[in-house]
């Protein structure tokens, strides 16, 4: 189970998903997992081998690597990117469930073309509009709440070069370093742009949902 | 999520492309990203683990990596890569698009609709013509900016494409200046030259995909003023179809030479 099968499953909900929701789809797998997956994790491979503190102390450079980083951005990013997919997850599920009603009613008698049953486009109308909008409000919550802990745990999004520590068993105040900064700053910079993109996506198919809704009300009263 | 999902991806832009631009995908795909998969990450592999310092001085070597080598080259043409393949993804959903409304007129059913049913729909390659030509273009144009600014950044960042021996550094915590030494230079100036040097290729490619498809573009606008002050319409649509149908044959063989599987 890994990224590639993640993929499998989504591209099955794309199906299923409005043009914004296509390209959000896109941008998260190009921008944000691959990019996670080809070119931060070698960045970020190295980071405790490489974090260098000025003594001899045994103990030391481990409790100053523990006491800066809590969780590493590669282990958040991996969470945030699997938590922001599975909203899409509850729409699948609600179009399979839709799917196996109109079989049972099929296999009970009523004349469904059972064919015509697999391949149709199922619209966002009705209990499904609810679903889905609310795969998209989660969506947001979750990107927003992990962009919010990045910045707590880590005092905004930069990557100091030097860090002073003086957790115990290290003597006095001692200067860690850390491994390839700017780096890392401009892959976190990058992965928050695209955050940044993801979010306002969702919101733009969220109006979107809303406006559809709104426009086929009127239609109906008149 | 790696590469070869990418290529699966772009494998189905390819049948909408002209020949200039599969040979282009070709071309990125086996002169660049195998390139960088097979062999420019052995390269950089042991980069910092061997990015030696004349001193003792705990923490000095890491300073003086990070100032030499802001971003790594691998990274930078991963980063290239991606945004220089992404474009490619406009032409793919502006086709989705349109196979989607013929599908949705075929349903309907539209008299105007000439398919016979749903599959041909789904197999049907779309010529380069209207608003889909404006979108392949805009995707070329986007490429070359996107080679340009990456070649750019290289050269800006690393005053030049050559990889220095030594490097004199003295950022704190050094002390004084210190000697550093790189891991590999002359096999990491090589790649970087074959890499800039295929780079300059793609660009290549994309300039005369451009200028084809602009001169394209042109001929068949004057064809069209001519022909409509010689000759009636109806003759004009069972030549044109012909046309169409000859280009298809022709282009398919092509494809069957060429292509990737979709």
């Amino acid at each position: 189970m890994d990224w590639g099968t993640l993929q499998a499953i989504l591209g099955g909900v794309n199906k299923h998903s409005t043009s914004i929701g296509k390209i959000w789809l896109t941008v998260l797998f190009i921008f944000r997992i691959m990019i996670l997956v080809v070119a931060a994790e070698r960045v970020w491979g190295d980071e405790q081998q490489d974090f260098v503190c000025n003594t001899l102390q045994p103990g030391c450079r481990n409790v100053c690597y523990d006491h800066f980083f809590p969780i590493s951005h590669i282990r958040l990013w991996a969470l945030q990117l699997i938590f922001v997919s599975t909203p899409a997850l509850l729409v699948a599920m609600h179009v399979a469930y839709t799917r196996h009603e109109k079989k049972r009613r099929f296999r009970n008698g009523e004349k469904i073309d059972i064919e015509e049953l697999k391949n149709a486009k199922i619209h966002i109308r009705g209990p499904l509009w609810w679903t889905y909008t609310s795969s998209i409000f989660f969506r947001l919550i979750f990107e927003a709440v992990f962009m919010y802990v990045f910045y707590y745990m880590y005092d905004g999004y930069q990557m100091p070069r030097l860090v002073k520590c003086n957790a115990w068993p290290c003597p006095n105040t001692v200067d860690c370093f850390v491994s390839r900064p700017t780096e890392k700053t401009t892959f976190t910079i990058f992965m928050l742009s695209v955050s940044g993109i993801c979010m306002m996506l969702n919101l733009a198919e969220l109006c979107y949902l809303v406006i559809k809704v709104c426009m086929k009300e009127p239609r109906k009263t008149t």
